[in-house]
């Protein structure tokens, strides 16, 4: 099975992308990322740039209303995603409890990814 | 005809929950193990009382219901819900259902699938007590005060979660053990209550609960040696059990287990919770199951012509209501202590309870009255057994009641 694992990040965690912590922040993803990657149950995961840079689309009596900003006005915002194939979920929950800052703010959200042809 | 059905019913009662896990562990889909297996059991209706009941009749179920799952995953849409079902298909199903004697017993495996910490914690007791052993919807709902369409829903969705999530059914690793396994002693206690209740085994569905309930504490012990919460469990329905006979005597009058028998309790099965319990208590972890066995244990020595020490149930209740501060507990505790100390200790932990803790708590009301007796306190003893009369369902209960409350005068 596939599932794909969301990380919404808390606006402090979002912010040391760019602050002084920015070293310790990247490095703490960047490790992640390799003993995951390592792992070999990685199809693809990527971080997303901060929610200024978002754009939505949604259509509003039958006009395409495109929108700056995210879709949803949460505390957290999503950042970044890895999609693994794995047999359960078991390993996903063990990987996302390796998530750096997830005992500090940041939630992970696990989704079984649904096949359509 | 009747005989068919009684052994529909019979096969149905001893094999349910041991079919499903069977066919979800390989299916992977614990509805559609149950939808099949029902449709199975509605064939076996249909078709044994005219053709007679087949030789291995859970042979005969068990290849009925891969039928139909191969049936379903054939016409679902998706390719990815069809693969585990065709993957499942593949296996040679006439091979597995000769062997059926020997086939693997998967219940505790979805047991801990449904105690899985990615399942809705409120559905996993319900879960367990539906899938692994039968009970249905709307018990299930009465025992957790919760409407049956509400139960049901739960139900469903927690089934869906653990197809389309990918929950696995297997035993977990040593370290996900204890916070899992809590849910699963509850459900098997919970289960083993259920059959307690139903004293004569009038009800279908319940008879062969207790055992049931046994068998899989007993291999939960031995899959989890270490755990002594697993043997108190064990030691503490064994205790119960070893009473059955001599809990309403011959005419079908409910007996009080101070006035019980105890030439009618089981000897070997008192033993076998001794040691149960002295097993539990060597790995020094004392608990809630362990606690209530030794209650049990003090109880028990009537066997050997001892009095009951209610000073000792009165010291071991204080323990539990120290770590399991239940309604129940603090009942029993103000029953020993009545018994050990005089009534009117025990009616002062009696009111210290919450009113709305008591008010439908028929035990609360039964040793309300019994202590007021005792205390000499007659019109109010009858306003509570009354009460207590009121809230019991069982005839058998009732009556003992009534004949309590006439005697006080």
């Amino acid at each position: 099975m596939k599932y794909m694992m969301l990380f919404a990040e808390p606006e402090h965690h979002i912010l040391q992308r760019t602050s002084a912590d920015a070293p310790a922040y990247w490095a703490a993803w960047s490790a992640f990322a390799k003993s995951i990657n390592e792992s070999g149950l990685v199809i693809e995961g990527n971080a997303l740039q901060d929610k200024t840079t978002a754009t939505t689309v949604r259509f509003t009596n039958g006009k395409r209303v495109v929108q700056d900003g995210p879709f949803a006005d949460a505390k957290e915002q999503l950042a970044g995603y890895f999609i693994l194939e794995v047999t359960s979920i078991d390993p996903v929950l063990e990987w996302a409890a390796k998530v750096p800052g997830v005992d500090s703010g940041t939630v992970v959200e696990i989704r079984p990814i649904m096949s359509v042809q | 005809m009747t005989d068919t059905v009684q052994t529909v019913e019979q096969v149905a009662r001893n094999s349910y929950g041991r079919l499903v896990a069977f066919l979800a562990v390989r299916s992977r889909d614990l509805a559609a193990a149950e939808d099949a297996l029902g449709d199975a059991f509605l064939a076996a209706l249909d078709q044994w009382p005219r053709d007679g009941v087949p030789q291995k009749p859970e042979a005969w179920l068990l290849t009925a219901a891969r039928r139909r799952m191969i049936d379903a995953s054939r016409r679902s849409a998706t390719a990815d819900a069809a693969f585990p079902a065709l993957e499942f298909a593949a296996l040679d199903a006439q091979r597995e259902a000769d062997a059926v004697r020997d086939f693997p017993d998967e219940r505790l495996g979805l047991l801990f699938c449904c105690a899985h910490p990615a399942i809705d914690e409120a559905a996993r007791t319900p879960l367990m007590l539906q899938t692994v052993l039968g009970l249905d919807a709307t018990r299930i709902a009465g025992a957790f005060l919760v409407a049956p369409a509400a139960m049901s829903q739960r139900l469903v969705r927690a089934k869906t979660k653990i197809r389309d999530a990918g929950v696995p059914f297997d035993i977990p690793s040593a370290r996900e053990l204890p916070e899992r396994v809590e849910a699963v002693m509850e459900a098997i206690y919970a289960a083993y209550g259920t059959a307690w209740d139903d004293a004569f085994g009038v009800d279908a569905k319940r008879r062969g609960l207790a055992e049931e309930a046994i068998w899989l504490a007993r291999v939960l012990t031995e899959t989890m040696p270490e755990n002594a919460e697993a043997h108190g469990l064990l030691a503490l329905m064994l205790f119960c059990e070893s009473r059955r006979a001599a809990r309403r005597s011959s005419s079908g009058a409910f007996v009080p287990l101070d006035q019980q028998d105890v030439s009618l309790w089981s000897a070997p099965m008192i033993a076998e919770a001794e040691r149960a319990l002295r097993t539990a208590s060597a790995l020094t972890a004392p608990g809630r199951f362990q606690i209530e066995a030794a209650i049990q244990s003090v109880h028990a020595q009537r066997l050997f012509g001892a009095p009951v020490r209610w000073d000792a149930v009165a010291m071991f209740y204080g323990s539990l209501v120290a770590i399991a501060p239940t309604v129940g507990a603090y009942v029993g505790m103000a029953a020993a202590l009545g018994e050990a100390r005089g009534p009117d200790i025990g009616l002062t932990v009696l009111n210290g309870l919450n009113d709305a803790d008591i008010t439908d708590y028929q035990p609360y009301w039964a040793v309300r009255g019994h202590l007021l007796a005792h205390a000499g306190r007659a019109p109010e003893a009858h306003i509570a057994y009354n009460r207590a009369i009121h809230l019991s369902d069982e005839v058998a209960v009732r009556s003992f009641l009534l004949a309590r409350a006439a005697s006080v005068s």
